[in-house]
């Protein structure tokens, strides 16, 4: 289980490692739902490569595309993002509690010092 | 995104802050996660020197990564010292630690800043996880990506519901 975890996030990471994926997404969060063209006009890239990032995208549930007619639009699906997040946070927490134990211990060792007249 | 950035405002000269970072007795009394006991810890403070720590966790503070009464334990190697500015240390898990990062060397840096009151301290663990994530971590994706996940609180149900409205 801890591998599919770590793949789900080694992929997560991949996706987000690229500057225009990471605009597309930027994009996304600002105007939920845009044709696929709309999507790829402000980038200096060909269609076929726009799409090849949007199935990057795709593959790690970062997006999501629907089709109406003629008409791709593409979504935002934040979801995916939530286990990297955590994982993060749970490195905050690892040094947290230590970084308040090093505070008293480095206090503790200053008063000591000033009683001593340093 | 990839790394972990922590300031604490400390009542302690820089020389004394940084004695507790690199002394024995300085980091046996705080490393870890938890109460739990510090095990361990050899430092040989010099450019190239190495010290390693092992502890064990009270609490099940890492989650699924680690439980109560479990033993870790981290190599570091000193890659920079300026004495009482900053350390910078290599950082891998050789016992227990994240399964996500076995086998992967991080980077942790302490940098020390003189205020009125003391020391400001940083905390930056970075190069965690892999390459990619540092290097988009270089561009700037970490306050894009906090902004998307403000944008999407929870992230769960309900924006599923929305994308399919």
């Amino acid at each position: 289980m801890v591998n599919n975890k770590d793949q789900r996030l080694d992929r997560l990471f991949q996706a987000l490692g690229d500057p225009t994926r990471r605009a597309i997404l930027a994009r996304l969060s600002r105007d939920r739902g845009l044709s696929t063209s709309a999507l790829a006009e402000p980038f200096d890239i060909k269609m076929p490569a726009v799409m090849k990032h949007l199935d990057v995208l795709e593959n790690v549930g970062l997006i999501r595309r629907s089709k109406e007619g003629r008409t791709v639009t593409v979504e935002l699906s934040p979801r995916p993002l939530k286990p990297a997040m955590d994982w993060l946070q749970r490195y905050e927490r690892f040094w947290e509690a230590g970084l308040d134990r090093l505070a008293r211990y480095a206090e503790k060792k200053e008063r000591e010092a000033e009683e001593r007249g340093e | 995104m990839n790394a972990v950035t922590l300031v604490r405002r400390i009542a302690a000269r820089p020389s004394i802050v940084f004695d507790a970072l690199t002394t024995s007795e300085g980091l046996s009394s705080w490393f870890g996660p938890d109460e739990g006991p510090v095990l361990f810890v050899t430092a040989d403070v010099r450019l190239g020197g190495r010290l390693s720590a092992r502890f064990r966790l009270a609490g099940d503070t890492m989650e699924d990564v680690a439980t109560a009464g479990s033993e870790h334990e981290c190599l570091c190697e000193f890659l920079e010292i300026d004495k009482p500015r900053r350390i910078v240390m290599s950082w891998q898990w050789v016992f227990g630690g994240d399964p996500a990062e076995q086998g992967r060397t991080s980077r942790l840096e302490f940098h020390l800043r003189p205020i009125d009151t003391g020391t400001e301290l940083t905390l930056i663990h970075a190069g965690l996880h892999d390459e990619a994530t540092a290097r988009s971590h270089d561009r700037g994706w970490s306050g894009a990506l906090d902004k998307l996940m403000r944008r999407f609180p929870g992230s769960t149900g309900a924006t599923e519901q929305q994308a399919q409205k």
